[in-house]
């Protein structure tokens, strides 16, 4: 069920094998998420139309698209975010190890603590750099004090963070720099262990410098986690992502292999959009 | 002003926008609002002297006479003119503690699910209703306390708090004694009722002015809505939510018309019951200021007040130094 062909049926030309053996991606490919004619509302607006798209595991899909295309509510979706809101909501199927997230049932808690979500802006909790990255490991695990103070180091070096904290980890998180504070906020994302990491936009609000680190950290998180990130950014989906889903209006456009998508669209709306002729 | 560094034009211009009449006008005109303002702030600040050197004029026999034993002694005897301020100080801290203790957790819990629970039809109707509470006359909820409040109170609660509560070792001295209604436990409940509208509607505001992206990144990590309220919301919050406790609690210290009806007014202190007859300082001065004689009773009177206002400032520069303290410790390095 979860293999990569019978994806992305509304798509063009789906994934076809051979676009796939092609790619940067090393084989072999597994689906970590699976979107299968997956709606969106909030309210009465339909915001995403029949999309069905595999994420694979242990690497990047980077989303563009114009703004108000729906690329941040399809994120927001896969965490069931949207959750919160009482006029939003989500039909179709979100397939996660055979599971369908959009049902009733799920437990939420697990749920986003296996699929966890780094924002636009950096969210530092109103608390100690250790507690910002304790808070969430709290809830989920009980761990003795060393193994905690393990784990903080733990997510605070994957997040490149921890030579420049290790000193001053009893300090307020919101003390940071936007940079370090965004590196925060992913370093609390990726403690909890989760397998998928949501990126909305992570480095919009950042200096081309912080910008770059981000991208360097994603590009190594891959090895250990699933992610997906939302950019506005062109260049930043070409240098960061494998795979590139392109959405307009709601829609699918086109989705592939990033060096695929950038090079050799197979749709005329997505080179213009690529080549800036659009958007 | 270095006219000669700017650029000759620019130098020209500005010499020559000052020297119009307009703009001498407009330049009389914002000094002359200055000094407007600067008059209204500083007239606060002399009615504020004024008010406490009056206070202090007028108390001054007592203070005189009883010295610091005004604040250690319980007696209270017009007629014999010996006046000691410890049974309302007492009445008036051990209700206001009462208060609080009651109102800040049902405030949080009306805060939580009005900003987080709620469905949305909901929230404006109660939040109203909310807010309508306080706009009910205090009297109104004396007399309410005493006719209705009171004998439900004496009859049914305190005989099951002194079964319970009373039982217990330390605290059950709080809950003993003849259950008859009214007494300090009675005000502070009513209090407590009056103030929960202040603190609420407060909380409310602050939560829901946290940011929605701060609330997404906890439940994103997997937190419940108690842990994103109490462990992120909570703490981001926490100047508003102390601004809110003090208003309740400034308004706790100072009511007067509902704590008289439902607090006893006795002068007398004989354990530390909470279901005994007590007074408050507010209530004292209520009820004995018109028949005060001139002279020592009035005075005494009058350093009641005097009392009140220095506790009610103690608060302010306790809650002040607090919020201090908790961005000084989080600030710091552990």
């Amino acid at each position: 069920m979860n293999l990569p062909t019978n994806g992305a049926r509304s798509v063009s030309g789906g994934l076809p094998r051979h676009t796939l053996a092609q790619g940067s991606a090393p084989a072999p490919l597994s689906v970590a998420l699976g979107l299968r004619d997956f709606n969106f509302y909030y309210g009465k607006f339909h915001a995403i139309k029949n999309v069905s798209m595999d994420i694979f595991r242990n690497h990047v899909t980077a989303f563009i698209g114009p703004s108000g295309c729906g690329k941040s509510t399809l994120l927001r979706a896969l965490n069931r975010m949207y959750d919160l809101y009482p006029d939003q909501r989500a039909e179709g199927q979100l397939l996660f190890h055979g599971d369908n997230l959009l049902d009733r049932s799920v437990d939420l808690l697990d749920l986003r603590a296996r699929i966890g979500m780094v924002f636009q802006k950096p969210t530092p909790f109103p608390m100690s750099i250790y507690d910002n990255i304790a808070f969430g490991v709290r809830m989920h695990e009980n761990l003795s004090r060393a193994e905690m103070d393990e784990r903080v180091e733990w997510a605070l070096s994957k997040a490149a963070l921890w030579g420049e904290v290790k000193g001053i980890l009893g300090r307020n998180g919101a003390t940071l720099s936007g940079g370090q504070q965004q590196r925060l906020c992913i370093a609390r994302g990726i403690a909890v262990k989760p397998e998928v990491l949501l990126l909305d936009e992570p480095t919009s609000a950042l200096d081309p410098i912080s910008t770059a680190r981000i991208e360097e950290l994603v590009t190594e998180l891959k090895s250990e986690f699933t992610i997906a990130i939302v950019t506005h950014n062109m260049q930043q989906a070409a240098r960061v992502s494998d795979y590139t889903a392109y959405m307009y209006l709601g829609e699918l456009v086109e989705y592939g292999v990033t060096s695929q998508i950038f090079l050799k669209p197979a749709k005329k709306e997505t080179e213009d959009y690529i080549t800036g002729r659009f958007g | 002003m270095a006219a000669g560094e700017k650029p000759a034009g620019e130098a020209l211009a500005g010499r020559h926008l000052a020297r119009t009449p307009m703009a001498i006008a407009h330049a009389r005109i914002d000094r002359l609002f200055g000094w407007l303002t600067q008059g209204i702030a500083a007239l606060v600040l002399a009615l504020l002297a004024g008010i406490i050197v009056s206070l202090v004029v007028s108390a001054w026999p007592s203070i005189e006479r009883f010295g610091f034993d005004f604040l250690t002694s319980t007696e209270w005897n017009p007629p014999k003119e010996r006046f000691g301020a410890l049974v309302p100080a007492y009445g008036t801290l051990v209700t206001s503690i009462i208060a609080l203790v009651i109102a800040v957790p049902v405030s949080f819990g009306i805060a939580l699910f009005l900003t987080e629970l709620s469905p949305v039809w909901l929230k404006r109707p109660l939040g109203t209703a909310i807010e309508l509470l306080a706009a009910i006359p205090s009297i109104v909820y004396g007399m309410w306390g005493l006719l209705v409040f009171s004998p439900l109170f004496g009859e049914y609660a305190q005989p099951w708090l002194a079964a319970t509560l009373g039982r217990l070792p330390l605290i059950g001295g709080l809950f003993s004694g003849p259950p008859i209604g009214i007494g300090l436990l009675c005000a502070g409940i009513i209090l407590a009722i009056m103030i929960i509208p202040f603190i609420a509607s407060v909380m409310r505001d602050v939560f829901e002015l946290t940011p929605p992206l701060l609330k997404e990144s906890a439940y994103g990590l997997g937190a419940t809505t108690w842990e994103v309220m109490s462990g992120v919301v909570l703490p981001y919050t926490r100047a508003g939510v102390v601004g809110g406790i003090m208003l309740g609690l400034g308004r706790a210290l100072g009511e007067t018309m509902a704590v008289t009806f439902v607090i006893g007014n006795t002068n007398m202190l004989q354990n530390f019951s909470l279901f005994q007859s007590g007074n408050s300082i507010t209530s004292a001065l209520a009820n004995e200021f018109a028949e005060a004689s001139p002279g020592l009773h009035t005075a005494a009177l009058i350093e009641l007040g005097l009392i009140l206002f220095v506790i009610t400032l103690l608060v302010l520069a306790a809650s002040k130094a607090m919020l201090a303290r908790m961005a000084r410790s989080e600030g710091a390095a552990a």
